[in-house]
C-alpha cells in the first residue's frame, strides 16, 4: 500500500542517492583511518587515507592468478557496492523515496542474501587457497547470523503492521521501535556488520588467511570490494533509521537532516565496533547464532506480536 | 512498451542461464547460472505485480544456490578450474523427450483458447495474500508447517551420522557432549 | 508480456529443466534440473494468476510451490549426503540398486 506521507522521486535522483552513499562510505573510511592511526599511534591524523588508499588503488595493476574465474571473480568484487545500491533505493530519505516498493522489508532481506553469493565468489573466483577459505568462513558466518536476521526485519514489520519502509517509519511517530524491540535492533545490526563483512565477522579477510577473500584481489577489484563494504555499512545504518529509529522524526531540523544525522552516527558506531568487538569465529559463532540469537529473537518477534494484537 | 522490452529480455536471460547450467564446465558457474535464471523469473513475477512472491523467490534462491555451490564442491571431489566437467547419461533420450515435451506444451499454450481475465487484482496484493493464508486458506498454512517441520526433522535424521550415544556416552550422561566441532555456548 | 508469450517461457525453462533431470548422473545437477523444472511452474503459475483470475486466493498456489521447491532441496540435500556417506558416490547410477 503505497504510503500517503512518501513521495516517489524521478529515477533522475538515483545518481544523487548513489552520490550520498558514496559521500558516506568516504565517510566512514576515514573514520576508520582514523581510528587506525590513533590505535596505531601514528604522526598522520589519518582521516585523508582513503584518498591515498584510493588513489594508490587506482595506479595499480591488476594481477590475476593461474586459472582464475574472471567473470565471477569480477562480479563478486563489483557486488557489493550493487548490493549497497540496491538497498537505498526503498529507504526514504524525509519524504522522499526513489522506489515506493510495498515489501520494502523483504526488499533488503533478498539484497543482503546476495552477500552470500558476492563474498563467497570473490573467494572463489581468484582459484587461491586461502580466498577461497575465506569465502568457506563468510558461508559458514552467513548461516548463523542470517535467520537470526530474517526474524529482526519481522519485528519492525509486524509492529507496524506493513512491509513498506515509509508506513514503518511513520508508525513510530509516538515511540521509536529501538525502545520495545532492542534485541531486534542489536542483531539486526549484527546482520549488518555482518554483511558488510565488518567487525567481529572478519575471520574472512583474516590475517591467518593472508587476507582471505581478499587476498588475490588487486587495484580496482580491491577498491570496489573495500568501497562496498563502506557503503553497505553505510546502507545498513540507512535501512536501521526508518526500520528502527524513527525515520525523520526529530526536533526542529527538517525530516530529511534527521535521517542523515541518525545514519551517521549508526554509521559511525559501527566504524567504531570493528576495534571493540572480539572476532567471531565461525565454528564457534554457529552455535551462539542457532541456540542464542534465534530464540532471542523468537521471544522478541513474540513479545511485538502480541504488543500489536493487543494494540488492536 | 518499456515492460514488454524488460520482460523479453528477462526471459530471454532466464532460460539462457537455465540452458546455461547443463552446460558450463564449472560447478560455481553451474550454480550461479541458476541462480540467475531464478533471479530472472523473480523479477518476472514482479512484472506481473506479485510483489511479495517475487521477491521472496529471488530471496530464497540464491540463498540455496551459494548452500548449493558448496555441496557441488564438496561432493564432486575433482578442481573445476582445471578439470572440464560432464556427466551425463542418456543424453540423446534426454534431449528427444525434452525437446518432444517442450513442443507439446507450446503447442498447447498456442492452441488453447485462453478464457478472458476475469475480475480485478486487489489493492493491495501482499496483504490480500497473507490474510487469504490466514483466513479462507489457514488449511495451506497449517499443512505447510507440518510439512515444513517433517522435513526438519527426516532431513537431520538423513544426514547426520553420529547418535545422542555418539554425544553422551553409553549411559547419556557424559556433559558435556563430546562433539567433533566445539560450540561457543560451551555446552 | 501476454498470457501465451509468458507461458512459453516458462515451457522453455520446463523443458530445460527436464532435460537436465533426465540427463545429468549427479545428485547435485539432477536437483539443478528439478529445481529449473519447478522454476517454470513459478512464471506459469504468476502468469495464470496475473493473466487470468488475479484474485487473492491464486497466489496461496505460488506459495505451494516455493514451498515444494524448499522440502526438495533439504530432502535432496540430506539424501545426497546419506547417500556420500554410506557410498562414497554422488552419482545416480551407482545407486540404481536401491530402485529395485
Amino acid at each position: 500500500m503505497p504510503d500517503p506521507t512518501v513521495t516517489v522521486v524521478p529515477g533522475g535522483w538515483a545518481l544523487a542517492a548513489a552520490g550520498l552513499l558514496g559521500l558516506l562510505a568516504v565517510a566512514a573510511a576515514a573514520l576508520d583511518g582514523f581510528l587506525t592511526a590513533r590505535a596505531a599511534g601514528s604522526a598522520s591524523s589519518g582521516w585523508s587515507h582513503p584518498y591515498g588508499e584510493a588513489a594508490r588503488l587506482m595506479r595499480q595493476r591488476r594481477r590475476t592468478t593461474a586459472a582464475a574465474d574472471r567473470l565471477l571473480w569480477r562480479t563478486g568484487g563489483a557486488g557489493l557496492l550493487l548490493m549497497a545500491l540496491m538497498i537505498i533505493t526503498v529507504v526514504p530519505l524525509g519524504r522522499w523515496t526513489l522506489f515506493d516498493l510495498d515489501v520494502g522489508v523483504v526488499w533488503f532481506n533478498a539484497m543482503d542474501v546476495l552477500a552470500w553469493a558476492f563474498v563467497w565468489l570473490t573467494g572463489w573466483g581468484g582459484n587461491s587457497t586461502h580466498s577461497l577459505v575465506g569465502g568457506y568462513r563468510f558461508l559458514a558466518h552467513g548461516l548463523a547470523y542470517e535467520l537470526p536476521l530474517m526474524f529482526a526485519l519481522v519485528a519492525p514489520a509486524v509492529g507496524a503492521s506493513s512491509l513498506n519502509l515509509g508506513a514503518i517509519a511513520a508508525a513510530q511517530q509516538g515511540l521509536w521501535f529501538v525502545v520495545w524491540m532492542p534485541v531486534a535492533f542489536l542483531v539486526y545490526c549484527l546482520g549488518v556488520l555482518a554483511i558488510a563483512v565488518w567487525g567481529p565477522f572478519s575471520p574472512a579477510l583474516g590475517a591467518d588467511v593472508a587476507g582471505g577473500v581478499t587476498a588475490e584481489l588487486s587495484g580496482v577489484d580491491r577498491l570496489l570490494f573495500k568501497g562496498g563494504r563502506y557503503a553497505l555499512l553505510a546502507a545498513g545504518a540507512g535501512f536501521a533509521v526508518p526500520a528502527f529509529l524513527g525515520g525523520g522524526a526529530g526536533p526542529l531540523l527538517p525530516a530529511w537532516a534527521w535521517m542523515l544525522i541518525k545514519t551517521l552516527a549508526l554509521l559511525a558506531v559501527f566504524v567504531w565496533l570493528r576495534r571493540r568487538l572480539p572476532a567471531a569465529r565461525p565454528d564457534v559463532f554457529m552455535e551462539v547464532g542457532w541456540v542464542v540469537l534465534l530464540p532471542a529473537v523468537l521471544l522478541q518477534d513474540l513479545i511485538v506480536a502480541v504488543i500489536a494484537t493487543g494494540r488492536g | 512498451m518499456l515492460t514488454h522490452v524488460v520482460f523479453w529480455a528477462l526471459a530471454v536471460i532466464a532460460v539462457l542461464a537455465g540452458a546455461a547450467v547443463f552446460i558450463v564446465d564449472s560447478m560455481a558457474r553451474a550454480s550461479y547460472a541458476l541462480a540467475v535464471s531464478f533471479v530472472a523469473v523473480g523479477l518476472q513475477v514482479l512484472l506481473m505485480q506479485q510483489n511479495y512472491v517475487g521477491v521472496v523467490t529471488i530471496l530464497m534462491m540464491v540463498m540455496e544456490m551459494a548452500v548449493m555451490a558448496v555441496y557441488m564442491v564438496m561432493f564432486m571431489g575433482m578442481n573445476p578450474a582445471l578439470m572440464p566437467m560432464s556427466m551425463v547419461h542418456d543424453n540423446r533420450h534426454a534431449l528427444a523427450v525434452s525437446i518432444g515435451v517442450f513442443v507439446l506444451l507450446a503447442a498447447g499454450v498456442l492452441l488453447v483458447p485462453w478464457p478472458t481475465r476475469r475480475g480485478g487484482p486487489p489493492v493491495d496484493v501482499t496483504a490480500a495474500l497473507g490474510e487469504e493464508l490466514m483466513g479462507p486458506k489457514m488449511l495451506v498454512m497449517t499443512g505447510v508447517g507440518a510439512v515444513m517441520a517433517a522435513t526438519i526433522v527426516a532431513g537431520v535424521v538423513l544426514a547426520a551420522h553420529r547418535s545422542r550415544y555418539d554425544r553422551f556416552g553409553d549411559d547419556l550422561r557424559r556433559r558435556p557432549a563430546d562433539d567433533p566441532q566445539p560450540g561457543g555456548v560451551g555446552r | 508480456m501476454t498470457l501465451r508469450t509468458v507461458l512459453l517461457a516458462a515451457s522453455a525453462l520446463f523443458s530445460v529443466g527436464l532435460y537436465g533431470a533426465l540427463s545429468q548422473q549427479v545428485v547435485v545437477m539432477v536437483m539443478m534440473g528439478l529445481e529449473l523444472m519447478l522454476n517454470g511452474l513459478i512464471l506459469a503459475a504468476a502468469a495464470f494468476w496475473w493473466f487470468l483470475a488475479p484474485d487473492p486466493s491464486g497466489q496461496v498456489l505460488l506459495l505451494i510451490i516455493i514451498v515444494a521447491m524448499t522440502v526438495e532441496m533439504a530432502m535432496g540435500f540430506a539424501v545426497a549426503t546419506h547417500l556420500h556417506r554410506v557410498r562414497r558416490t554422488d552419482m545416480t547410477d551407482m545407486a540404481a540398486d536401491l530402485s529395485r
